[in-house]
């Protein structure tokens, strides 16, 4: 039996999300497996349609049912199985051990209830606090998440509110109840750049203070750069690359994510034109056998056509799903 | 021919819509092959063998002055389908007309309009008992009647489908590239009106037959010695007790009619669902 | 809210304005002359140019609009040709009827209907909202004259439960008791419209299930029950309010079948008798009051939608 220490606070092994649709059953990720630690930032980047929200959502218990569902792998968080747990168990677990918030802030708030209302409700629903008691603590999760005036915001309806206070909102119902995990699904990318890097801070603040793990799901590298302590990168509904943050920008070795660093261009570097990345992503009734990414890949290989290539370990804490991973640049020395 | 099959499909999958689709073609040959289905005279008088039961000579029995219900029935289908073919035909030109030309004179529009609001609320059966007030009744007189009702509620539908199509931006650029006012209305409003309207027409036509029905029966719609289904019930009300089948056929034919008009004006809408769903009929 | 109030109420004005003349219109649409229609057929020539002149007849139409106007303002609709009594008299002498009978129904549907349609968008997709779903088209293509025959055919007549016509008065006699003569009518009128309710309300139940604050809700760990009551239905109602206005309004048309075939004492057989008596004053009358009626609805339903909706700003 591992210690709460020793063992990941969150470790998807194998995940698998079936999604029924009129044209069929698909999956819409497979053999998902990632691991987070307490207190850990985890990346989670991918292009849209890659399956990392699902994952999310996969996790949370939050997938629409009947139409989605896991049909396969199992999530371990703080030593339970989270997808062998009933759907009444999971809500118990959800938004006290574990929140979650979203990217559409302006829409995700309800529009009838007072902000602190709202707040309220999520906190009530897993403690048993009076009326007023909870009011107060609505009131200092919205001081401690940023908000100026907390106490008169509390009284405010959503739409009385900027988006990215409406985000800090968010971000304060989420952890009220101090989750050990919160996942953040594409939290900044409906809020312009100030406001982003404001939220971005937040998160790493309240990190700190509450001492709890994010998985952080985005699109944008630049957000994993300035978060993550370690990434996952997504493709075609399954992980291509783990490794830590720092390693994985100074030596990516699946050709998807070698890809993706070029294609970001570079204040200091002269280009003609920008690098892109050739054809786009297959749907996913339409996967090409074997390895998902190889019609796109400059590097394909008849052996890639195949048979899918297992997620190996190039280095320790690297993993790659490749036969013909990118090279390693050789260690550079630390820059002073 | 493939479009007749296109129609067709989503009918394969619902086994109940397939049933109101049959049921309406069994209507439909009912109305036009009456006068060769019908075993009788709608209007032959029996004094003898009044308010009888079903039997084999008179399939649905007879009513209280002796007439075959069956073929009474199967006549009614001729004035339930004229009648609501003549209350789409007035809603819909109407309707579509008043509808595009508020579209497209802004000013008369809102002022048509605010007058078609006021006349939308006035509740169906009153504004066709006001029309017959001043039009009288029967059966063209009925039409009308029945027919304004549904004139307001595809005007207000033309319109804001016409307002919003010519709001887009491809009308903007088709029209900055020299394109007139009546081949913009032919060629890119009206095709996207098509399918919504269709869809009205099936329920609007499905409505019209129980607002017809009910002016009949209140004997304010067609003259009573007419074989239809409304007026059928309406003569009979002093006889049900005796002989139910005075109400239950003519009933069953009116309440199969309309309920199979509307489950194949869902499947019409749901084929075209996802662009027009807000604006279709209820 | 005082004041949104009588901003609407001001803004009902244009609308009053064109209900006046469309009614105005109506009277003079109907053939013949108005006054000699107005007297009905008995009248000798004397009468009908002595109301000619008190109408103003021989005057511009605009003068006799608001000559008529005015009248209407103070309460004096007209004198109804069979009753001669004032039409106002003789609407409010059906009013008692027709309002109960509204009422009523309206209980119905609003105890059937709403729940009905919260379970159906609940479990859409599953063969409870199929079959829901094709029962209230079924109720929905069921003539009021029908069911009401079919109602009291069976239940009346053979089992003898609940009586089959007529209204006597509960104001005036103060007994309860004869509200059952109401029931058969109430549950006649409820049946297409609850229908549609259902439809409407779970349609829109379905559309805000789709809002991502639900699925905000969800995440929070909030139990279903509490989702649909609390944040879907909550937000749905203000379309059902909206809903439930329209059908109380439609509600005035169908009842002019129900009355009749259960010879209630309403405005609703008013109407029908008045057409077949060629009463014209009454019939004009009784669509002014109804519009007038929808319009209060409508300022009522808006009201009550500001109220649950804080995102529509009282200015």
């Amino acid at each position: 039996m591992s210690t709460p220490a020793e063992r990941p606070l969150l470790a998807v092994e194998s995940l698998q999300v079936g999604i029924r649709s009129a044209r069929g059953t698909f999956l819409a990720i497979e053999e998902v497996g990632f691991a987070l630690d307490e207190g850990e930032v985890l990346g989670l980047v991918g292009e849209s349609g890659c399956g990392k929200s699902i994952t999310a959502l996969a996790v949370m218990g939050l997938l629409p049912q009947p139409v989605a569902r896991i049909t396969a792998g199992q999530v371990w968080f703080d030593g339970t199985d989270l997808a062998a747990l009933t759907n009444e168990q999971m809500r118990h677990m959800r938004g006290d051990r574990l929140g979650m918030i979203f990217q559409e802030p302006m829409t995700s708030l309800n529009p009838v209830y007072r902000v602190g209302d709202q707040l309220v409700e999520a906190l009530r629903e897993h403690r048993p606090l009076g009326r007023g008691e909870a009011w107060r603590e609505a009131v200092a999760m919205l001081d401690m998440v940023g908000i100026p005036a907390a106490r008169d915001r509390a009284s405010s309806y959503p739409h009385e509110l900027s988006g990215g206070m409406r985000q800090r909102v968010m971000i304060a119902m989420a952890l009220i109840c101090r989750p050990k995990l919160l996942i953040a699904d594409e939290p900044t990318t409906a809020l312009d750049v100030s406001t982003q890097a404001q939220i971005l801070d937040l998160l790493l603040s309240l990190k700190r203070e509450l001492g709890m793990a994010i998985l952080m799901i985005t699109h944008d590298l630049g957000v994993v750069a300035e978060v993550a302590d370690r990434v996952a990168v997504m493709y075609a509904g399954r992980i291509v690359e783990t490794a830590d943050v720092f390693e994985l920008f100074r030596a990516p070795r699946h050709p998807y994510t070698d890809a993706l660093l070029r294609s970001i261009p570079r204040l200091d570097s002269e280009l003609d034109r920008l690098v892109t990345i050739e054809g786009t992503v297959a749907s996913p009734l339409e996967r090409p056998s074997g390895c998902s990414f190889r019609d796109r890949c400059p590097r394909a290989r008849p052996r890639c056509a195949e048979a899918v290539p297992p997620l190996g370990e190039l280095a320790p804490g690297h993993r790659a799903r490749c036969y013909f991973p990118v090279e390693a640049p050789a260690p550079q020395a630390e820059r002073v | 021919m493939s479009a007749v099959r296109e129609f067709l499909v989503p009918f394969g999958q619902r086994k109940v819509a397939a049933f109101g689709l049959a049921f309406l073609v069994l209507v439909l040959v009912a109305a036009l092959l009456a006068p060769w289905i019908a075993p009788y005279d709608p209007q032959q008088i029996d004094a003898i063998d009044r308010l009888a039961p079903p039997s084999a000579e008179h399939w649905f029995g007879t009513d209280h002055a002796g007439r075959d219900l069956f073929s009474r029935v199967i006549y009614g289908a001729r004035m339930a389908l004229l009648t609501g073919a003549g209350v789409v035909a007035i809603a819909l030109i109407f309707g579509v007309l008043l509808g595009t030309l508020s579209a497209y004179f802004p000013t008369l529009g809102m002022v048509l309009m605010r007058i078609v609001d006021v006349l939308m609320g006035v509740p169906a059966l009153l504004l066709a008992l006001a029309l017959v007030v001043i039009l009288g009744k029967g059966l063209f007189n009925s039409m009308i009647a029945v027919g304004a009702i549904y004139v307001t509620t595809t005007a207000r539908i033309t319109y804001g489908l016409t307002r919003k199509i010519a709001a887009e931006t491809y009308i903007e650029a088709v029209t900055s590239l020299g394109a007139g006012h009546w081949r913009i209305i032919r060629r890119h409003i009206l095709p996207n009106l098509l399918s919504p309207l269709m869809v009205q027409a099936t329920f609007i036509f499905a409505f019209a037959q129980l607002s017809a029905a009910s002016l009949d029966f209140l004997g304010l719609g067609l003259p009573p010695d007419v074989p239809s289904w409304g007026n059928m019930i309406a003569e009979t009300t002093r006889y049900i007790t005796r002989a139910p089948g005075l109400l239950m056929f003519p009933g069953a034919a009116i309440i199969l009619t309309v309920f199979s008009l509307n489950l194949v004006g869902d499947v019409l809408r749901d084929r075209l669902d996802p662009r027009f769903k807000d604006d279709l009929a209820k | 809210m005082g004041i949104y109030v009588l901003k609407r109420l001001l803004g009902a004005i244009p609308t009053l304005v064109i209900a006046s003349l469309l009614v105005f219109a109506f009277i003079h649409l109907i053939p013949g002359d108005p006054a000699s229609v107005m007297l009905g057929d008995m009248a000798d020539a004397e009468d009908i140019a002595a109301l000619r002149t008190e109408l103003g007849l021989d005057r511009p139409i605009w003068e006799q609009y608001l000559l008529w106007v005015s009248h209407v303002l103070q309460g004096d609709l007209g004198s109804s040709i069979y009753f001669q009594e004032p039409v106002l008299r003789v609407i409010g002498e059906g009013a008692e009827t027709s309002a109960f009978l509204a009422l009523f129904t309206m209980i119905l549907i609003i105890a059937i209907g709403l729940p009905a349609g919260i379970v159906a968008a609940s479990f859409h997709g599953t063969r409870i909202d199929q079959s829901l779903s094709g029962l209230t088209m079924l109720f929905a293509s069921i003539p009021t004259f029908w069911l009401g025959l079919y109602l009291i055919f069976t239940i009346a007549v053979r089992l003898n439960l609940l009586p089959t016509s007529g209204f006597p008065s509960v104001l005036e006699s103060g007994n309860l008791a004869n509200f059952r003569y109401l029931i058969l009518p109430a549950i006649t009128l409820s049946a297409p419209n609850s229908a549609l309710v259902i439809r409407l309300v779970r349609a829109g139940m379905l559309d805000v299930m789709r809002e991502d604050y639900v699925r905000t809700a969800r995440a929070k760990g909030i139990a279903e029950h509490a989702v649909i009551l609390r944040h879907v239905f909550r937000n749905a109602l203000i379309g059902v309010v909206a809903t439930l206005g329209f059908t109380f309004v439609g509600l005035v048309s169908e009842a002019v079948v129900t009355e009749t075939v259960f010879a209630l004492p309403g405005i609703g057989r008013l109407v029908v008798q008045s057409i077949l008596r060629r009463d014209y004053p009454v019939i004009q009358g009784i669509i002014l009051v109804v519009i007038v009626f929808y319009i209060l609805v409508n300022l009522v339903v808006d009201i009550v939608t500001t109220w649950l909706d804080p995102r529509v700003k009282l200015q």
